[in-house]
C-alpha cells in the first residue's frame, strides 16, 4: 500500500509478532513430546496433536501418559518429596526465586508460546500471564523463605496431584506449582490436552535451573490422564482449575480417601453499573472483563447489570466500544480478541447463543477472519434471568445484560446464581460501592475495576465456583497441614440398658428456628445412662427436619450483619448462663458417660465460649499490598449455613466448641448432637434460649449420623458440612456435598483433642469464614 | 460518514477546519454538566494498557508519523522570540521534512498544522506564512495564568484577529472551575468565542490546575457548551502538560458532546509531547477513542516545540533503515 494512502485512511496495519523462536523450540523437540517425569523428558509414547486455533496448524504431538506413566510421576513426586521439604525454607526460596528469574529471562519464548497454543492475543500473554507467571513464582519464593518462621506447626501435605486448564495454561501452573513447592509438596500436574506447550518449555526451564529431579512433573493427556492422576492412592491433594461439570467429578472421585481438595470452577460473574458510575471507564472495564482471553475467563464479568436509568446509554456506549474492538490474528500485537481456544469450543459457545430464542443479540461490527476458530464480540439484551445464557457459563466472547433498579435489587440480581467466584462494582459513590461489594456472593470482588490479579491476593469462590483460595498466606494453607499425626477416632456406641426414668418427665426436643420442636417422623429413642438406667428419649430427626432447620438458619441471616460485638456478647451470655447451670450439665453428662469428668468438661465448655467469643471481634482480615494505588481487603465473611455433626465422645465442649466458633464468626448453625450422648445438647437448646440467641442461629438436631449426614451434605442451601462424628460419614459427606459443591471438613475417623489445643484451633475460624477480596483501586 | 459532506459554517479559505461545521455551542445544561465523572484509575488503566494495544509498524508507521506532522501546531512561545526566529520557525513549518525523504516517501508538500506564536509575533508569521495556506495561531486572553483584566484579554483577541491570526488559542479562569461556577466559565468562553468572529477559538483548561479529571471532564463539557472550537490541554507552563489520562477525559467528553449535539469539537494536547512514540500513542489513543475523523489538523492538533526533530529522525530511518542523527535535519 502506498504511504499517502495509509495516510489517509489511517488503518492500524499489521504488527506482526514472531513465531520463529517458538516454533524453532518445538522442531528442536523433533516436534513430539514426552512427559517430565524424574527431571528428564521421557521418550513419547501415543501422541496427539496440538494445534494452533487460529489457524489450524498442528504444531506439535503430545503423549498420551498411560496409568502406568502416571504412576511413575507420582512415584517420582514421592520419592523427591522428604528431601524436598527438608531443604530448608531459604533452599526451597532459592529455586523458587530462580523459576521466578528463569521466566522472566525467557519471557517472550513462554508468551509466543501460551499464544500459538492458545489462540490468545500476544499482547496478553505478554503484558499479563507471563508477567503474572514471574511474580507468582517470586512471591512464593517468599513464602518458602518465611514458612517456618511464619506458619509454625504447618507441614506439607505431600504429592500433590494438579491438573489445569486451557484459558491460562502456563499462569494456572504458576499458581499450582509455586504454593505446592514453596510449602514443600513435589508436584504432578497435567496441562490441559489442547495447551500442553507452555508446561512443556516449564519442565525444561526446571531443568535448567536445578530444581532437584523429581519435585516438579508434567504428565500430558486427555480427561483420562487427570483421572488416572485424581484416583492415584499416591497423592496427597488434588488441585483443580477447570469447569464445574468436572470440579463434581473430582469431589465425588476423591471422597471419603482423605485427599486434600481445592476446586477453582467456572462463574458466571456480575458486573453491576450504577448511574453514577464513570460509564465510559466501565465501558472500557467490559472489554478486560468480558473480551480477555475472548471471555475464556472463569472469572470473566459475563453478566452486565446496569441501572435502569442509564442502560441505553450505556449500551450504546457498549456496543460503539464493541465496534472498536480487533479480532484476528493472536500473533498481531494490535489484536484484542484472538482465536477461541478450539473449533470445537467455538462450535459449543454458537451452539449456546442459537440455541436461546429470548433477547437481542448483537454482534460487534468488527472484521472476523474468515478461517479460524474465532467468534465475533457478542452482546445480549433482553434475557430474563431464567434465560440459560444468564445462568449458565458460555466461556466465551459472549455478555449477557439485564437491568435493575435499586442497589438491593442489584444486590439480589448479582447473587442469584449458582456461582461465586468475582464480581465487578461501578460507582462513584463510596457509599454504595463499598456498601455493596461485601454482600456479593463472590470470592473476588473489584470496585471501579475488574480482572486484577496478583499473587498477594487470594483467587476463589464461593458456591459451585468451588473452595480453597490460591496467592496469599489463605492460599499457602492450602498445600499445607498441621503437623502431627491424629489418632484413629474409635467408633462411640450408645449406652445400653433398661429401666424407666426417674423424676419429673422432661421431654427433649428438637431445637428449630427458637422452639422446641417435635421430630416429623414422631418418633424417639431411648438414651441410657452409663449405669443401664434410661435417662430420657430423645427425637429421631429425619430429612424434614434437617430441611425445617436448614430453612430457620436461612432465615436468620440478619446474624451475619450483627456487629462482632454484638455477637461477642451474645456467646459471652452463652457462656454466663451455661455456667448458672454448670452442676446441672456436669450430673448429665456423667450419667451419660460415666466418666466423672463432666464438670470438667461443662467447665471447659465455659471456658471455650470465652474462646469463641473473644475471638468475635478479633478474626481480623487483611490489607494485601497488591500493586495498585488503593488496596485489595482480604474480608473475612461468614460462610453462611454450617450443618456439624457434633463429636461423639465429647457431648457439651464439642457441641458448643462447633456452635461458638461458627456463630462468633457470624454463621448459622444446624448441628446435629453426639449421636450416643444426645441430652447435653437438648438441654443446651435451654442456654439457647434464655441467651439472646436469635431465632434460627443456633438448631439443634438429635437422630443417627449415618443417615441425617448425608442430607445435610446434599442440602442445596447449606454452605459447609463439618463432621467429627465417630460413625463413618466423611465419605458419604464429600460425596453427597459435590452437589453444591459445599465447604467440607471431616475427620476421616481421627480424632480431636477437645480439651485441649485442637480444640481451640483457628482451624475452627478458618473453616467458619471465607476470605472475600475486595479490590479498591482509589485516587481523583 | 464523510464529514466534508456535513453543511459547513464557512469561515475562509485557508483554514483546514472547512469541511467541519463549526460547534455552534449550546445552552449551559448544568444537569449534564455535574452528572458527568472521571475515575482515574480506571482511565489511567486505560491509558497504561494503550501502548501495548496498539502498535503501527513500518510503512504504517511512517504514514502515521507524516500525520503526526500535519497536525502539529508548530509552537514557539518565549519572551525571547523576535521576528528572525518567528521566520525560522514558519520556513520549518512550510518543509518541515528534508525533500529528499518526503521524495522518498512519496509525501510531497507535506506541511505542519499551523504556527502558534504570541500577539506580537502573528504579523511577523503571518508575513512569513503568506502563500502557504498554513494558519497563523495566537495565544490569547492574558496566556498563559489568564488572569489580566477581562476587558483586556478580550480586546487581545480582537488585536490578534486583526493582526491576522485565525486559530486564538484562550485560556479559561482556572478559579471558575476550582469554585466549581460553571455559569461564570460558560459567560467568559462564550465572549471569548465571539471576540474571535470568524478565527478558530481552542479553550485551553490547563489541566494541571484543575485539581482533579472529573473537573477536566466537566471544564471540557462547559467550554463546548460555550462554543470552543477545540479544547486544549494546557499551556505548556504548567508543571504538569498533556498526560494521557487528561487526554482520554477530554477525548471522552468530546465523544458525548458530538453524541448529544452532532458538533465536533477539535482536541489539542499541548505541551511535553516530544518523541515520535508518544505521538503514536496520541494518534492511537484518538482513533480508538474519537475515531478516523479527529486524525485531521481540522479536529486534532499537537502543541509542540521538538517533536518533530524526533520524527524527522524516524522518517529517515525509516527510508535508509539506519538510525538517524539530529544534526541531518533542518533546525525550527
Amino acid at each position: 500500500m502506498q504511504l499517502r494512502e495509509i495516510f489517509e485512511t489511517m488503518e492500524w496495519g499489521p504488527a506482526p509478532e514472531s513465531a520463529g523462536e517458538a516454533l524453532d523450540w518445538i522442531a528442536g523437540h523433533g516436534g513430539r513430546f514426552g512427559h517430565f517425569v524424574g527431571g528428564r523428558f521421557a521418550e513419547p509414547g501415543e501422541t496427539f496433536e496440538t494445534k494452533n486455533p487460529a489457524t489450524g496448524e498442528v504444531l506439535a504431538e503430545v503423549t498420551q501418559a498411560s496409568a502406568a506413566e502416571v504412576h511413575a510421576a507420582v512415584a517420582a513426586a514421592r520419592a523427591a518429596q522428604p528431601g524436598w521439604a527438608a531443604l530448608s525454607g531459604h533452599g526451597r526460596a532459592r529455586h523458587l526465586y530462580a523459576l521466578a528469574r528463569g521466566v522472566q529471562r525467557q519471557a517472550r519464548l513462554f508468551a509466543v508460546l501460551e499464544s500459538l497454543d492458545t489462540g490468545k492475543p500476544i499482547r496478553e500473554s505478554r503484558d499479563i500471564d507471563v508477567p503474572l507467571v514471574a511474580r507468582h513464582f517470586s512471591y512464593h519464593a517468599g513464602m518458602a523463605q518465611l514458612m517456618a518462621s511464619e506458619m509454625p506447626g504447618r507441614v506439607a501435605l505431600g504429592v500433590c496431584g494438579q491438573i489445569v486448564p486451557w484459558n491460562f495454561p502456563l499462569l494456572m501452573l504458576a499458581w499450582k506449582i509455586a504454593p505446592a513447592l514453596a510449602a514443600g509438596n513435589t508436584v504432578v500436574l497435567k496441562p490441559a490436552e489442547w495447551t500442553p506447550l507452555t508446561a512443556l518449555r516449564f519442565a525444561e526451564l526446571c531443568r535448567q535451573v536445578g530444581l532437584p529431579e523429581g519435585v516438579v512433573n508434567i504428565v500430558t493427556g486427555d480427561g483420562a490422564v487427570g483421572e488416572a492422576i485424581v484416583t492415584h492412592a499416591g497423592v496427597d491433594k488434588i488441585a483443580f482449575t477447570g469447569s464445574t461439570e468436572v470440579g463434581r467429578l473430582i469431589r465425588r472421585a476423591t471422597a471419603g480417601t482423605g485427599k486434600a481438595l481445592t476446586l477453582e470452577l467456572g462463574g458466571k460473574s456480575p458486573y453491576i453499573v450504577f448511574d453514577d458510575a464513570d460509564l465510559d471507564s466501565a465501558v472500557e472495564g467490559l472489554v478486560d472483563a468480558i473480551w480477555f482471553n475472548a471471555g475464556q475467563v472463569c472469572c470473566a464479568g459475563s453478566r452486565l447489570l446496569v441501572q435502569e436509568g442509564v442502560a441505553e446509554l450505556f449500551h450504546a456506549k457498549l456496543r460503539a466500544r464493541m465496534d472498536r474492538l480487533r479480532v484476528g490474528d493472536p500473533l498481531d500485537k494490535a489484536v484484542d480478541v484472538g482465536a477461541v481456544v478450539d473449533p470445537e469450543h467455538r462450535a459449543r459457545v454458537a451452539r449456546m447463543v442459537a440455541a436461546e430464542q429470548e433477547g437481542e443479540v448483537w454482534h460487534a461490527a468488527c472484521a472476523i477472519p474468515e478461517a479460524g476458530a474465532y467468534y465475533p464480540p457478542t452482546l445480549i439484551t433482553g434475557l430474563s434471568p431464567a434465560s440459560p445464557l444468564v445462568q449458565e457459563e458460555i466461556f466465551g466472547p459472549v455478555l449477557v445484560s439485564g437491568t435493575f433498579r435499586t442497589p438491593e435489587e442489584a444486590v439480589q440480581l448479582a447473587n442469584d446464581t449458582r456461582y461465586g467466584l468475582a464480581a465487578s462494582v461501578w460507582s462513584e459513590n463510596l457509599n454504595l460501592a463499598l456498601g455493596v461489594a461485601p454482600r456479593l456472593e463472590a470470592g473476588v470482588i473489584w470496585v471501579n475495576g475488574t480482572n486484577m490479579f496478583d499473587a498477594a491476593a487470594g483467587f476463589g469462590g464461593l458456591r459451585e465456583s468451588g473452595f480453597g483460595r490460591e496467592g496469599g498466606w489463605e492460599g499457602m494453607l492450602a498445600y499445607t497441614r498441621p503437623s502431627g499425626e491424629a489418632a484413629p477416632l474409635a467408633h462411640v456406641a450408645p449406652m445400653t440398658g433398661e429401666g424407666s426414668e426417674q423424676g419429673l418427665d422432661r421431654t427433649a426436643k428438637l431445637y428449630i428456628g427458637g422452639r422446641q420442636a417435635r421430630p416429623d417422623g414422631g418418633y424417639a429413642r431411648d438414651v441410657f445412662g452409663a449405669d443401664g438406667r434410661l435417662l430420657a428419649q430423645v427425637p429421631v430427626a429425619n430429612r424434614k427436619d434437617v430441611r425445617n432447620a436448614v430453612e430457620a438458619a436461612r432465615k436468620a441471616g440478619l446474624w451475619a450483619q450483627a456487629t462482632a460485638y454484638n455477637r461477642a456478647q451474645v456467646i459471652y451470655y452463652m457462656a454466663e448462663n451455661l455456667s448458672a447451670r454448670a452442676a446441672e450439665f456436669a450430673d448429665r453428662l456423667d450419667a451419660m458417660t460415666g466418666s466423672g469428668e463432666g464438670a470438667a468438661e461443662v467447665e471447659a465448655s465455659v471456658a471455650r465460649l470465652f474462646h469463641w467469643a473473644a475471638w468475635a471481634d478479633k478474626w481480623e482480615g487483611r490489607i494485601k499490598p497488591v500493586p495498585l494505588r488503593g488496596t485489595a481487603l482480604a474480608m473475612r465473611a461468614p460462610v453462611g449455613v454450617i450443618g456439624v455433626l457434633c463429636p461423639d465422645e465429647s457431648p457439651l465442649l464439642g457441641l458448643v466448641t462447633c456452635l461458638g466458633a461458627a456463630m462468633a464468626m457470624g454463621n448459622r448453625v444446624v448441628a446435629v448432637a453426639s449421636e450416643p450422648y444426645p441430652l447435653a445438647a437438648t438441654d443446651f437448646y435451654q442456654v439457647l434460649e434464655t441467651s439472646d440467641v436469635p431465632a434460627g442461629v443456633a438448631n439443634v438436631l438429635t437422630g443417627a449420623h449415618a443417615e441425617l449426614a448425608p442430607v445435610l451434605a446434599a442440602h442445596m442451601d447449606v454452605e459447609a458440612v463439618w463432621s467429627f462424628s465417630s460413625s463413618d460419614v466423611s465419605g458419604a459427606i464429600e460425596r453427597e456435598s459435590a452437589g453444591n459443591l459445599k465447604r467440607t471438613w471431616v475427620n476421616h475417623g481421627r480424632a480431636r483433642d477437645w480439651a485441649g489445643a485442637e480444640g481451640e484451633s483457628v482451624a475452627f475460624l478458618e473453616a467458619a469464614t471465607e476470605v472475600k477480596t475486595v479490590w479498591v483501586p482509589w485516587g481523583e | 460518514m464523510d464529514g466534508r459532506s456535513e453543511t459547513a459554517e464557512r469561515t475562509g479559505a485557508g483554514l483546514p477546519q472547512t469541511w467541519t461545521a463549526r460547534n455552534a455551542g449550546m445552552p449551559l445544561d448544568l444537569d449534564w454538566v455535574r452528572s458527568v465523572q472521571a475515575n482515574r484509575s480506571a482511565i489511567e488503566r486505560r491509558c497504561a494498557t494503550l501502548p501495548g494495544r496498539r502498535s503501527v509498524k513500518k510503512a504504517h508507521q511512517a504514514a502515521w508519523l507524516c500525520k503526526a506532522i500535519s497536525l502539529i501546531d508548530l509552537t514557539t512561545l518565549s519572551g525571547d522570540d523576535t521576528e528572525g526566529r518567528v521566520a525560522r520557525l514558519c520556513a520549518k513549518a512550510r518543509r518541515p521534512v528534508r525533500a529528499d525523504l518526503l521524495e522518498a516517501l512519496g509525501m510531497e508538500g507535506l506541511t505542519v498544522g499551523a504556527v502558534c506564536v504570541y500577539h506580537e509575533m502573528v504579523a511577523p508569521a503571518v508575513a512569513a506564512l503568506k502563500g502557504s495556506g498554513l494558519p497563523v495561531a495566537a495565544v490569547s486572553t492574558g496566556f498563559p495564568a489568564g488572569l489580566s483584566p477581562f476587558r483586556l484579554r478580550v480586546a487581545e483577541i480582537g488585536e490578534s484577529v486583526a493582526a491576522g491570526a485565525q486559530e486564538i488559542d484562550i485560556v479559561i479562569s482556572r478559579r471558575h472551575v476550582l469554585t466549581g461556577d460553571w455559569e461564570a466559565l460558560y459567560d467568559e468562553m462564550a465572549q471569548f468565542r465571539a471576540a474571535c468572529g470568524a478565527a478558530h477559538v481552542k479553550a485551553i483548561l490547563a489541566t494541571g490546575e484543575l485539581g482533579s479529571l472529573r473537573n477536566v471532564a466537566r471544564a471540557s463539557l462547559v467550554c463546548m457548551m460555550a462554543g470552543a472550537d477545540f479544547i486544549k490541554t494546557s499551556t505548556g507552563k504548567e508543571s504538569v502538560n498533556a498526560t494521557l489520562p487528561v487526554g482520554l477525559t477530554m477525548m471522552r467528553a468530546i465523544r458525548d458532546y458530538h453524541a448529544r449535539t452532532g458538533a465536533k469539537v477539535g482536541f489539542k494536547p499541548a505541551g511535553g509531547i516530544s518523541t515520535a512514540k508518544d505521538a503514536l500513542t496520541w494518534l492511537a489513543l484518538v482513533k480508538e477513542e474519537l475515531g478516523r475523523d479527529w486524525l485531521d489538523p481540522a479536529l486534532f492538533r499537537f502543541g509542540a516545540s521538538s517533536l518533530l526533530g524526533d520524527i524527522e529522525r524516524q522518517l529517515e530511518h525509516h527510508v535508509t533503515g539506519a538510525y538517524s542523527a539530529g544534526w541531518r535535519h533542518a533546525l525550527a
